[in-house]
């Protein structure tokens, strides 16, 4: 995450889990789509924001950290599936002998990454279990 | 013309440490601190939450509660010491994260600790004139208090927004007035790109904190001829639990009144949040018609107090976001190690 333009272009889908759904056929997209893979030139897309509510389809335990993220480890990386139907992949924050395939989630607004102590700080959603 | 609440959402983050904990660390005697202090624990930011992320959560709960169209409002104000750029507003992220962008205009408050009800007059006087449909004012901080100093054992994490609005049909709460008490008294402070923040000791106490909260509640009592047994509650500062308390009694304002709105004792000082978090934990179960008098307090120092009046329109929205207790009910305690790495002081690298 080392380009401000590119990730300011991503904000919406980022802070706000804004993404598209096709008029014509009602499939979701996200991240947002411009085309519609089901209706190709005959498909119609509106922006459509994400309930951010969903579950864990699976998940991995990062105990080796990238770099900027060894202050977190270890910590849960999992797909999950947004209950209105795309899937993406996402921290879940948490105790992590508690996550299961499975788990309900919600969203939650987080600091991402940053690019060391002089760079930009990047937010974005992250997810928690649906009960904490 | 009536100025109100229309919505308030609160924000503490889930990890907790004890007195115990810390003290065990520096060889203090944690009895004597909780029992001088009133603190039993704090609150202690998750290792990816700062100021603007706590400032989101509460926020977003404001906004839950409100049920409003984001789009009308017209300014965000943000209160804090430790927002997370020293230039680039906290107030846009949140603005953009409740999708209250673009037109508006935002800016960050400090304060120290009242820094939220700064933003909170400053929305009063804009949506009071008529230049603003709605105002948010959010108070939210991730203080930090230096390894061993007296500040450690209470600089907690926490944030309190409010939705600031005229039209009387939408408030939650009607604010009879306010009043401010301000002078140049350098009782706390952090001097640019220093991690931590210094203090008079002793101090902070009479020239300070008593000073400033027994001229700011006295002026607004005057101003409205209102009389401490006129009000159901009343939130002080809460630095402590000893401190709020004997303003309170110096005021002449009983123990029942306080209580209601006292969370210091399990959270400890959410700062720029503090007053704020008093006000949204009596809001939690005052019922309507009940009168709040809130005085909140601001090393450097000045104190801005509130009379509020509670209307029908909070049972409606109280249950659409979380409550304080059910926000502080499952914490999770950490250690000093895993405090020490939430807070960033240890260096990886």
């Amino acid at each position: 995450m080392s380009s401000v333009p590119r990730f300011w272009r991503n904000l919406g889908s980022r802070y706000n889990l804004e993404g598209t759904r096709c008029k014509e056929c009602g499939e979701y997209f996200y991240p947002p789509r411009n085309v519609c893979v089901n209706c190709r030139r005959t498909g119609e897309l509106e922006s459509f924001k994400f309930k951010g509510t969903g579950e864990i389809v699976s998940y991995t335990l990062i105990h080796t950290a990238a770099e900027g993220f060894e202050n977190q480890s270890p910590y849960t990386l999992a797909i999950i599936k947004l209950d209105e139907g795309p899937s993406l992949t996402s921290q879940v924050v948490g105790e992590p002998e508690k996550m299961h395939i499975g788990m309900r989630v919600k969203p939650v607004f987080r600091k991402l990454g940053e690019d060391g102590e002089r760079g930009m700080i990047y937010y974005g959603t992250k997810f928690v279990p649906a009960d904490a | 013309m009536t100025i109100g609440i229309v919505s308030y959402g609160a924000y503490v983050p889930r990890y907790r440490i004890k007195i115990e904990e810390i003290a065990r660390l520096w060889g203090d005697d944690a009895e004597a601190l909780k029992n001088g202090l009133m603190v039993y624990e704090k609150s202690v930011p998750d290792v990816d939450e700062d100021a603007a992320t706590i400032a989101v959560e509460a926020a977003r709960y404001a906004m839950a509660r409100s049920g409003v169209d984001p789009s009308r409002i017209g300014a965000v104000y943000t209160g804090s010491e430790s927002h997370p750029y020293a230039v680039k507003p906290t107030s846009t992220i949140v603005a953009q994260a409740i999708s209250a962008t673009p037109e508006m205009t935002a800016a960050d408050f400090e304060f120290a600790c009242k820094a939220g009800t700064a933003a909170v007059q400053a929305c009063m006087g804009l949506v009071g004139s008529g230049m603003i449909d709605l105002g948010m004012a959010i108070g939210a901080d991730v203080s930090q208090g230096a390894p061993s100093d007296a500040l450690e054992y209470t600089a907690a994490a926490g944030g309190v927004a409010c939705l600031i609005g005229r039209k009387e049909s939408e408030l939650a709460a009607i604010i009879e007035d306010t009043y401010s008490f301000t002078t140049d008294t350098p009782d706390f402070w952090r001097r640019e790109g220093m991690p931590y923040p210094e203090h008079g000791g002793r101090f902070t106490g009479e020239p300070g904190y008593f000073k400033h909260v027994t001229n700011g509640a006295n002026g607004l009592l005057k101003k409205l001829g209102t009389k401490p047994e006129d009000y159901d509650y009343a939130v002080f500062h809460q630095p402590n639990g000893k401190f709020p308390s004997k303003a309170a009694k110096m005021l002449g304002f009983t123990k029942a009144q306080i209580t209601p709105g006292l969370v210091v004792p399990k959270i400890g000082n959410t700062y720029s949040g503090s007053c704020l978090m008093g006000i949204a934990a009596t809001l939690d179960q005052a019922k309507p018609g009940d009168r709040i008098f809130a005085t909140a307090f601001g090393s450097g120092a000045g104190s801005d107090a509130f009379s509020i009046i509670v209307t029908d329109r909070i049972e409606e929205i109280r249950n659409r976001a979380p409550t304080v207790s059910e926000l502080i009910k499952d914490p999770i305690y950490i250690d000093y190690a895993r405090y020490a790495r939430h807070k960033g002081k240890i260096r990886l690298a």
